[in-house]
């Protein structure tokens, strides 16, 4: 029987509904539509998917198990590699990895490759549905390793690291786990109830969490030097980036951290039920293209705003945001303009956003990133009226640690520097994820996690 | 969870807590500041150190009562406890000898200028304050802080208490009386703030202000805080929260200030305030 051409369909909330709430948009397979989509894959020999993955999940493996109906083996088989399952199910950017490998896409130009990340979603959420297993611990070490944030490096090293019977523990500086899962991916694509599962599963493999401490502030690396074995520095690219034109500090121009932060993890959404208030306009303008800036334009709808703009300097091509994200944007009515950057904000007499100058662009010759380079059209100037300005082009590594640690290497950009496996200068101090690397995804925070962990191992292992 | 230790009523609306939050108060230094989150429904806000003692393990802090958390923290009781408690944040004062300082404080900007006076008689200065408030039952420490002040002016706006008029007339009554200033404390309103750090731009003398924007994370990440500094953007909370005076852009942060005005009337009204 020939290999059907395209994936199994994912139902979702119709976008005319979904605008409305904060639900999550795709409702996951169901058992029978899974183990259909699992008979798609061809179970090559050479994996190509797992070369794929950034934590080298056997793919085929786990499908297999799911095409037999064994899905506590495909739980099994996941879990032995990835500690948040359900999260990467839900926002790694699979077409550019497992998927973007995969064999059966390359059987015509209209196959589809095996929805592996659908799948993964499906086993996470059966398991976590059923009640995790907790693999049982290696013999304890009597080693201990601290680790700086909790996001999804951090719970990735914890997690391997605890498994490897070492004791772990987590400083957080906000009062919630979970890193940028939390404060900044919006519980309509990762609900907050999935990641604090996650964050369950590594506690229970015996990770304890210590919140509101501000590593750098509350407690000092080399403090905590004296009392651990090992440090793992996962704080993230938590400072923002700015458009630094005119008109940037006025009331109704927020960051994509400030706007996600207070909507996500402060629930500002449900204001007055929760203290924490926001204001969006009724015309809001989200500055970038990536998923983030996805994120933003997404939420703003479902906050009451009638018209949410993506506002991007090149052209949809160049969009960095996962093509999932887009066509989900473009369902729910965010309306893309391209080749357009802003000049200016002005505010009323009261200091208040009202409206934005913007320039037409054009594309000119590559740039270092090898992409077209913007350039602006000589007197095309136009004016919007926009009442909310979200800026979402990017985040630098923050600060705080890299600046408070004696003699710890730092890059150009604020990163601290590591080799492949997150080692920085100073033995026993490790680092990796957006930290290390500059802003990137959640799935390569996790690999660099996961690297980091078997290197501190082998750290703890040789010092005695 | 962290436990109120001890609360006193510093004036109609202003309240002093004590606070067990030993890591916290291991580190802190004047000038730093902490976030709380009263429970789990509750919103991040910053407040400005206003002592600690690192034997016990208590953090003070002291506020005024103006917006939902801040109404609502009044109402906790010894023994009650606050869900989250992180710091010290924020960078200390920079002290050192400078010679003269004159430190002003304004309202509930005395609370946080009383540390950074005790730090800066004991690096040897010779320290003038000024305190000033609407009346007198807005003014606080002063018995305090005239224990630890060479000299000690008190201003009244209403003339209830000291002298009648604001803590700028005072300055420039000393810089007029030829007193030889090494550099200014200002922390209080921002309007103040502007007044104070305006005339002393005019003598050029060295101002270092205190500011409290509205924040959320207060590590870097939200940039709620930023301020323009001689015309760059910094973020109050890792940058600050002290500035020169002479560099901020007092008219921007005000505007700023005011961001969620609206929201925190109904936040007040929906617990019946």
């Amino acid at each position: 029987m020939a290999v059907k051409k395209t994936k199994y369909k994912m139902p979702e909330q119709d976008p005319k509904e979904r605008i409305k709430n904060f639900n999550e948009v795709p409702y996951g397979y169901d058992k029978k539509t899974a183990i259909e989509e699992a008979k798609r894959c061809l179970q090559c020999k050479k994996k190509p998917c797992t070369e794929g993955c950034p934590v080298g999940i056997d793919i085929p493996d786990f499908i297999n198990s799911i095409a037999n109906g064994d899905f506590d083996k495909a739980a099994e088989i996941i879990k032995a590699k990835n500690n948040l399952p359900a999260v990467c199910g839900r926002v790694c950017p699979y077409e550019n990895q497992c998927e973007g490998m995969c064999t059966v896409k390359k059987i015509s130009v209209y196959s589809e490759p095996v929805a592996i990340g659908r799948l993964e979603r499906f086993i996470a959420d059966y398991e976590r549905n059923k009640g995790a297993k907790i693999p049982k611990k290696s013999k304890s070490t009597g080693k201990k390793v601290a680790i700086a944030g909790s996001g999804p490096a951090g719970l990735t090293c914890a997690g391997d690291l605890a498994k490897m019977g070492h004791g772990v523990t987590i400083f957080e500086a906000l009062h919630a786990p979970g890193g940028v899962l939390m404060y900044g991916i919006p519980e309509f694509r990762l609900p907050k109830e999935i990641v604090n599962a996650e964050v369950d599963y590594i506690k229970k493999l015996g990770v304890e969490i210590n919140y509101d401490v501000v590593i750098g502030k509350t407690i000092t690396v080399d403090e905590l030097m004296e009392e651990y074995d090992a440090i793992f520095i996962g704080t993230g690219a938590g400072l923002p980036r700015w458009l630094r034109i005119p008109g940037e500090n006025l009331d109704g121009v927020y960051s994509a951290n400030e706007y996600l932060t207070r909507i996500n993890m402060m629930r500002a959404y449900d204001f007055p039920n929760y203290d924490t208030p926001i204001k969006i306009g009724k015309i809001v303008a989200t500055f970038g293209a990536g998923n983030v800036a996805m994120d933003c334009a997404r939420t703003s709808l479902r906050s009451g705003a009638e018209k949410s703009y993506i506002i991007y300097r090149r052209s949809e091509n160049e969009m960095p945001a996962r093509l999932e994200e887009i066509h989900h944007a473009k369902e729910e009515g965010v309306i893309f303009k391209f080749l357009t950057n802003p000049v200016k904000f002005i505010g009323d007499d009261k200091g208040i956003l009202k409206e934005g100058v913007f320039i037409k662009m054009k594309l000119g010759e590559p740039d270092e990133s090898g992409r077209r380079r913007p350039i602006p059209i000589k007197d095309s100037e136009f004016k919007m009226k926009i009442d909310t300005a979200i800026v979402a082009i990017g985040q630098n590594p923050n600060p705080l640690i890299p600046k408070t640690v004696n003699g710890l290497k730092i890059g150009k950009h604020g990163n601290i520097i590591t080799d492949e496996d997150g080692r920085t200068n100073i033995p026993g101090i490790f680092a990796g994820g957006d930290i290390a690397t500059g802003a990137a995804t959640v799935i390569l925070a996790m690999g660099a996690g996961k690297r980091a962990a078997v290197a501190i191992d082998k750290y703890l292992k040789s010092k005695k | 969870m962290y436990k109120i230790l001890e609360k006193k009523a510093m004036s109609e609306t202003v309240k002093l807590m004590k606070i067990k939050a030993p890591l916290v108060a291991k580190k802190a230094v004047a000038g730093q500041f902490i976030i709380l989150r009263i429970d789990e429904k509750g919103e991040r806000i910053p407040l400005t150190i206003a002592d600690y003692d690192r034997r016990k393990g208590t953090v003070t802090v002291i506020f005024m009562e103006v917006g939902k958390t801040t109404k609502q923290l009044g109402t906790l009781k010894v023994g009650d406890s606050i869900l989250n408690f992180s710091g010290p944040l924020g960078q200390p004062s920079d002290i050192e000898k400078y010679g003269t300082v004159v430190c002003i404080g304004g309202g509930v900007g005395i609370a946080p200028l009383y540390p950074i006076i005790r730090e800066l008689k004991q690096a040897g200065n010779y320290v003038i304050s000024i305190l000033g408030a609407r009346n007198k039952k807005l003014l606080m420490l002063e018995k305090e802080i005239d224990e630890l002040s060479d000299e000690l002016h008190i201003c009244t706006d209403d003339g209830s208490k000291g002298t009648k008029g604001f803590v700028s007339d005072i300055l420039q009554k000393l810089i007029d009386d030829k007193k030889k200033i090494d550099i200014v404390w200002a922390i209080g309103p921002v309007i103040m703030m502007k007044v104070v750090a305006n005339l002393t731009k005019k003598y050029e003398i060295k101002t270092i202000v205190s500011l409290n924007p509205i924040m959320v994370d207060g590590t870097g990440m939200c940039g709620g805080c930023r301020v323009s500094v001689g015309g760059e953007t910094k973020f109050a909370c890792v940058d600050g929260p002290e500035f020169d005076g002479h560099l901020v852009d007092f008219d921007n942060l005000m505007l700023r200030n005011r961001r969620f005005l609206c929201q925190e009337e109904e936040a007040c009204r929906c617990t019946g305030e």
